[in-house]
């Protein structure tokens, strides 16, 4: 059973797909899709359970040859940055499907899960394998059913937005790809034969200027997809356009890619060189903060302001991802999950108030606590998780982050707690536009409340917020392993020393968050 | 090949083209045939030629243990051969799949197009297996003329006319160029056998002389007319909006892997002495046809015209693979072949399928909402644009990241990372027609009723572009093998005429 878990968890949900293509009718297309993402879910909480929380390596590693002549192998494994992140894509996937089901999608239900299932394949492929060609092929294998998503489900400039999503992620991905050759051509010339397993391209030495080169292609593909500033601009138009249960997905399970490729590959390949560029990305990173900010505090689209929130938050990640720092990293990496709710949550709430009011306009809104207090009380949970508001799950990820910057630069550190109180100001502004004042049309006290399927799709999500923020160890105790490994191989020998040091782990003590 | 008589030369020699005989032979029934029946029993010669066909194919599997030189060394029997044998006869028997409803639909007539559609047949295996310059010219000529007159075959189509006069009237003068490099090359090496020449040269002072030089800078040029690369490609678009479109796919694949066969035989194999010469000039052949066949594809409306700068640009991804010279950029080229005759054979078929009677340009628009009509139909073409494309895991990526893993390998970086920009370009075009057919709404349509023929060449594109991505490694294993044979040939040969010295 464990043997093969991996692949269980990749494939299932593209037997789905297959299957779902042949049924014709519309009520069992959702509930056998809704089925199938389910499985994945289900076996991917059974692997955190028998997960091994105090091994640093992969676990569960699955491995044959696949192309022998280019080296490469069907790899697979899990470790403590990438454990969280795979139910939560299988979740955030059966939630997605639980919620189109729901009305959203009312036209071509079989191709709409057909795609999410494919794309659900490619996400989980991207977390788990191990093999760079693997890697690869499961992220261009996530672009097409997004595309597809965005072009015939978004609203209406839907095409143009799908067409710069995927220009912008191919792009990236093929100057990645001339770079994953080059590289695995020198490892044949240090090995004797090719090899795309990361663990033996982790010892290929580079010279410097290859190096950066390197590491610039690879940055390259991933920065795009995180968006990191100024890489951003095809985000808030897919975040936008797409339906929101693309949103959800965009913005909840696939934001995650291009900082994982980071923590994963670009980062442990070329800890030299992103040492260096370490100060270049915390700035790109706290531009991005502060820029999504200012932006989302002018938008006048519900949607497109949480698009320019999450410019802002991932900007966030990347400052702890490239701090290089214990506190940081892991904040960076706890981030990852509960951006992804939060994301989610707040793309689920304003995907319901437009289909109860058909506008997303922020002036056009107003005063629906009246009518809908529950949908009121959901979009605030969701608003204050991504506010960072301390007892929500936000709050761990952004404390630990600077916690960890002000260690490194307390002048990042400084312009980020300005992002956080922007960040507060425009979710809170937009808030009370939309759900306080007074009615902003009379029809709006007809404003339905939640409906049951609703509840069931937002339960699961409020519950794991409140749990992540009230209780983050179980998952902290499991990422610390991998972070300290990833930050060993970083080597992170800067200013920062006592960081490193044992007092680091007393300090995380102190504050009562690692034991 | 020691044997005293003649007879007994013979014997040995007919075995290994036993493939193009079969051929000629099924040409040759299809006259005789064509002239007994009436045009209305088109389809009949059709299923003939087919059968021809996939019997030259088999045979050809029959050769690929071969190791001959037939016709006192006028051929070369080996595995490359065996390989493009099978390549060019399958590609002509989808093509022949594809013309059994366009035929009559057209009402083209039925004898003249598979004959001339059978001898291109021909001349492209030809070019695959010719161990001398005067058999690549014959093949080249043999292939094109009758292309030529194929494209021209709608007599009642001005743009079909146009697109024939064009091809044949710069065909011709690219034949001329590539006449006078072989006379140029015979001068200064006193011989057409391609084993000689490579001997020849191996004496440096002959290698830089002006005239060696000169030769093949023209039959740069004469290739560089057939597999349209840039700035020989001016005729393409126009002959491949204008010709029938199971002509275009023809066109598009059979005839430029073929012209790739002869060349990359020529080049690489038997001219590697002379890299250092036409290595930069491929390199910016290349660059200049991928670039613009993909900045100008992006313009396109009329879907024929796009595949036809599609193909320009896929030409310039296999001059990337040739610049690199390498035994493994050879093998990498011949498995991009064959995973660009898969996707574009389909992407014709598919045209074929969507083509109404009367409107041989098929625009964008026409393939608009075919997603909901067609719902199959929409997929396969949208497996083939994002083969196209160089997604994985279909055979369009592996070819490409084959192709590019040689060039980097050989040095050529930045050749490499212009490919890469390149393949970003291509998406938006290829994704455009998924955008079409997915997204934008379309006017009705009354499909022509498809016959067997047609769905069965569709199934075996999509199969053929999923398997050799899935699973590559016999493929790639085949595409090294065949490479690897010819060029052991070539060195043996090389080899045993200093021994004999």
């Amino acid at each position: 059973m464990t043997a093969n878990l991996l692949t269980l968890i990749i494939f299932v949900p593209l037997a789905g797909a297959l299957a779902v293509a042949l049924f014709a009718d519309e009520r069992s297309i959702w509930s056998a899709s809704f089925i199938f993402s389910l499985i994945p879910l289900a076996l991917s909480i059974f692997l955190l359970i028998i997960f091994n929380p105090g091994n640093n390596g992969y676990q569960f590693v699955e491995r044959h040859t696949w192309i022998a002549d280019f080296g490469v192998s069907y790899h697979l494994g899990v470790d403590g940055i990438s454990l969280f992140l795979v139910p939560l894509a299988c979740l955030l996937v059966s939630l997605t499907l639980l919620y189109a089901s729901g009305g959203e999608i009312d036209h071509r239900p079989r191709e709409f899960c057909f795609f999410v299932l494919i794309l659900e394949t490619g996400l989980l492929g991207v977390l788990l394998a191990v093999d760079l060609f693997l890697f690869y092929v499961f992220w261009e294998l996530t672009l097409i059913p997004m595309y597809f998503i965005i072009g015939i489900w978004g609203s209406q400039r839907r095409v143009y937005a799908a067409f710069k999503f995927i220009l912008y992620t191919m792009l990236g991905s093929l100057l990645m790809l001339v770079a994953l050759v080059y590289m695995v051509l020198r490892a044949r010339g240090f090995y004797g034969a090719a090899t795309f397993e990361l663990t033996d391209l982790l010892r290929v030495s580079f010279n410097h200027k290859e190096a950066v080169w390197l590491f610039t292609a690879l940055a390259l593909g991933f920065a795009v997809k995180v968006p990191l500033w100024p890489l951003h601009s095809w985000l808030p138009d897919a975040y936008s356009e797409a339906p929101t249960a693309g949103s959800m997905l965009l913005g909840g399970a696939m934001f995650q890619m291009g900082i994982y490729g980071f923590l994963r590959f670009a980062i442990p390949l070329f800890p030299e060189v992103a040492r260096q560029a370490g100060p270049l990305f915390m700035a790109l990173g706290v531009v991005g903060i502060i820029y999504g900010a200012l932006l989302a505090l002018t938008q006048s689209d519900l949607k497109r302001l949480v698009a320019y929130a999450s410019v802002s938050h991932v900007g966030f990640v990347i400052l702890g991802v490239f701090t290089l720092d214990r506190f940081s990293v892991e904040g960076a990496v706890y981030q990852l999950v509960t951006h992804g709710l939060s994301t989610t949550g707040l793309f689920m709430a304003i995907g319901m108030i437009y289909l109860r009011r058909g506008t997303r306009m922020i002036g056009e809104l107003g005063g629906l606590w009246r009518p809908a207090p529950m949908l009121g009380a959901m979009f605030m949970v969701a608003m204050l998780s991504a506010v960072g508001l301390p007892g929500l799950d936000g709050f761990v990820g952004e404390f630990l982050v600077l916690l960890g910057a002000f260690f490194a630069s307390w002048q990042a550190a400084a312009l980020a707690v300005l992002g956080l109180i922007l960040g507060a100001l425009y979710m809170l502004w937009a808030y009370e536009r939309v759900i306080f004042g007074p009615l902003a049309k009379p029809d709006a006290s007809e404003t339905t409340d939640l409906r049951p399927r609703e509840v069931a799709v937002i339960v699961p999500l409020m519950a794991l917020m409140l749990f992540l923020g009230l209780y983050p160890r179980p998952l902290l105790r499991r990422i610390e392993p991998s972070v300290i490994a990833f930050l060993a191989r970083a080597h992170v020998a800067q200013p920062v020393e006592l960081s490193s040091s044992g007092a680091k782990a007393g300090d995380l003590a102190a504050f009562g968050i690692v034991q | 090949m020691m044997a005293g008589s003649i007879i007994d030369a013979l014997e040995i020699s007919w075995r290994p083209v036993f493939a193009p005989v079969v051929v000629v032979l099924t040409a040759l029934a299809v006259m005789l045939v064509g002239s007994r029946l009436g045009e209305e029993e088109s389809e009949g010669l059709g299923w003939l030629s087919f059968g021809g066909l996939v019997l030259a194919t088999l045979c050809s599997l029959g050769a690929v243990g071969e190791h001959t030189l037939a016709f006192s060394g006028a051929l070369i029997v080996d595995y490359y051969t065996a390989f493009f044998y099978c390549l060019t006869a399958a590609c002509a028997a989808i093509v022949v799949l594809l013309s059994l409803d366009y035929v009559p639909a057209l009402a083209l007539p039925s004898t003249e197009y598979y004959t001339l559609l059978l001898m291109a047949t021909v001349g492209m295996m030809l070019m695959a297996a010719a161990g001398d310059l005067i058999i690549i010219f014959l093949g080249l000529e043999m292939m094109s003329i009758s292309v030529y007159v194929m494209a021209a075959i709608s007599r009642r189509d001005p743009r079909s006319s146009e697109a024939g006069l064009k091809y044949f009237l710069l065909g011709a003068f690219s034949t001329g160029f590539f006449l006078y490099g072989i006379a140029l090359l015979y001068g200064a090496t006193g011989s057409i056998k391609l084993e000689v020449i490579a001997r020849a040269l191996q004496t440096p002072a002959l290698a830089a002389s002006p005239l060696v030089l000169l030769g093949l800078a023209l039959m740069l040029i004469g290739f560089g007319f057939k597999v349209a690369a840039v700035p020989f490609h001016s005729w393409t678009p126009d002959a491949y909006e204008g010709a029938p479109t199971p002509v275009t796919a023809l066109m598009a694949v059979g005839v430029k892997s073929a012209a790739f066969a002869g060349f990359l035989r020529l080049l690489l194999v038997y001219l590697t002495v002379l890299h250092v010469q036409w290595g930069w000039a491929l390199w910016v052949l290349a660059a200049l046809t991928m670039t613009v066949g993909n900045l100008v594809a992006l313009a396109q409306d009329n879907i024929k015209r796009m595949l036809a700068y599609s193909a320009i640009a896929h030409a310039g991804y296999v001059l990337v693979g040739m610049t690199a010279g390498s035994a493994a950029a050879g093998a990498a080229v011949l498995y991009y072949l064959l995973g660009y005759a898969c996707a574009n054979l389909g992407a014709f078929a598919v045209l074929v399928a969507v083509e109404r009677a009367g409107q041989p340009g098929t625009t964008l628009t026409d393939l608009g909402a075919l997603a909901k009509d067609q719902p199959m139909l929409a997929a396969a073409m949208a497996l083939f644009m994002l083969s196209l494309m160089g997604l994985p895991p279909l055979a369009g990526f592996v070819g490409k990241f084959y192709v590019f893993s040689a060039a980097i390998q050989a040095g050529y970086v930045y050749l490499v990372v212009l490919a890469a920009l390149n393949s970003a370009v291509s998406t938006y075009y290829y994704a455009r027609v998924i955008a079409v057919m997915y997204v934008s709404e379309g006017a009705e349509r009354k499909l022509r009723p498809r016959g067997p023929g047609l769905l069965a060449a569709l199934a075996v594109a999509v199969v053929a572009t999923i398997l050799i991505g899935v699973y590559p490694r016999p493929y790639v294993e085949m595409a090294a093998g065949a490479y690897a044979s010819a060029a052991g040939f070539a060195r043996a040969g090389v080899k045993a005429a200093f021994l004999s010295h």
